[in-house]
């Protein structure tokens, strides 16, 4: 018996990716995984960090429980799938330190604390351990990003509004608005912006933690408003 | 006692950092469950904290017991005392209170999975607490948790008689009051917790 060939990249394939972009989101519409990472959103370049290190913490270890999902035992497999996560995380936390040794300051303790984001575990438990490596590879990778997305625009909102700069501590490091002349567009008495921008005061609101929850508030309702499906009945 | 108001109320898990967010939002629903969750969370904090400071510091650190420094193995090790502890609760829970047990369902074994416990303890490295201090703020933590939950679940249950528009029904809006309750803990930031203990 021919045993039926699985596109490398097939429609299933693509939808596994996609999905969790939108309709399955995992922060908007599965609620997993807010634990650890809100704190690091008030800048975007830690959360571009930290959404790079969920994506890759995400796809390989669902590939790698994927791969040894046949050799473990369903008492243990929770310590098992934690174990995976956390020799991971070790090698996301050692290779930041390596590299790029502020932002490790900066982002702490919530490096580590990819182990209990629940978004990984629960697509392990949900997709990993019943799916092909490949596929769960995949589906990893896709909540990953849909996460990371999520993130980024979090950490945009709050940095442009809340300190008026953009990538601010790395390279890139951009100076949107404020009142001092290396800012790109500054409202200082003396600048041609003044006429335009004399309102402008950076929001505080927007650099406490409290702001990263309205944020994600405003962005549920608006995709519930337009994806009805979503909404909750209850 | 300085670092237990400090954790419970001014650098609050939840509405401070973020920590245990996904079982505060899924269990909220109704101020029973959270009022169990709550408790079994102060329990696995109060115990894991202390557990993993001793393991953190002699076994894992320069002049442990094996000499070595191991901090590497850090996470795994926690996460791996986490874990049985929430095994231990569970079976307790299962025991005295069935019904408890049938409630939290799910929830329980994601105590495990809950940032604040493994949170506290990557907290109380960074920070290097010592032992009395690491129990202050196991409970402590714990304890800012159980207010955090109970508040925002009775809030939930008021909440449904109200006009709120569909979409942002339910998740929605139990971030905006997650917010609007950071902002109301964070009046408390002014507070010198020394001053009130005395010394």
């Amino acid at each position: 018996m021919e045993e039926v060939k699985e596109p490398l990249f097939g429609k299933e394939e693509k939808k596994l990716i996609t999905d969790p972009l939108n309709d399955n989101n995992p922060i908007t519409v599965q609620v997993l995984g807010i634990c650890s990472a809100l704190a690091v959103t008030s800048l975007v370049y830690p959360s571009v960090v930290m959404a790079i290190a969920v994506v890759f913490v995400c796809g390989f270890s669902s590939l790698f429980t994927s791969l040894l999902r046949n050799a473990i035992p369903k008492q243990v497999r929770m310590i098992v799938q934690l174990v995976i996560i956390a020799s991971l995380v070790t090698l996301v936390e050692m290779a930041l330190k390596y590299f790029n040794y502020p932002v490790y300051k900066q982002l702490s303790v919530y490096i580590g604390l990819i182990i209990t984001n629940c978004i990984v575990m629960g697509r392990l438990e949900a997709f990993a351990m019943a799916n092909k490596p490949w596929r769960s590879f995949l589906d990893g990778l896709g909540n990953g990003i849909g996460y990371g997305a999520i993130l980024i625009a979090v950490g945009f909102i709050r940095e442009v509004f809340g300190k008026g700069s953009l990538f601010a501590g790395s390279p890139i490091e951009m100076k949107l608005i404020g009142s001092t002349p290396e800012y790109f567009i500054n409202v200082a008495a003396e600048s041609g912006w003044e006429t335009w921008f004399s309102w402008y005061a950076n929001n505080n609101l927007m650099v406490l933690p409290a702001a990263a929850m309205f944020i994600i508030g405003v962005m549920i309702w608006i995709q519930r408003s337009w994806n009805t499906k979503l909404v909750d009945i209850s | 006692m300085n670092i237990f108001i400090k954790s419970a109320f001014i650098e609050n898990m939840v509405l401070a950092y973020f920590l245990g967010m996904c079982s505060y939002l899924a269990v909220s629903k109704s101020v029973n469950t959270a009022f169990g969750l709550g408790l079994a969370v102060i329990f696995v904090l109060g115990v894991t904290m202390p557990i993993n400071w001793v393991i953190n510091e002699y076994l894992l650190s320069e002049n442990g017991l094996f000499g070595q420094d191991l901090t590497f193995l850090r996470f795994i090790l926690f996460i791996a005392v986490i874990a049985s502890m929430v095994q231990l609760v569970e079976m307790v829970v299962e025991k005295f209170s069935p019904a408890l047990y049938s409630a939290l369902g799910i929830f329980l074994p994601l105590i495990t999975v809950n940032c604040a416990i493994l949170g506290g303890s990557l907290f109380m490295v960074s920070r290097e607490y010592n032992l009395s201090d690491s129990i202050a703020f196991g409970l402590g933590g714990g304890f800012g948790w159980f207010l955090a939950i109970i508040a925002i679940a009775a809030i939930r249950e008021k909440i449904r008689y109200s006009n709120v528009p569909p979409a942002l029904r339910g998740l929605g809006m139990a971030f905006i009051l997650t917010g609007l309750m950071g902002i109301a803990f964070m009046s408390l930031m002014g507070i010198d917790p020394a001053a009130l203990s005395g010394n």
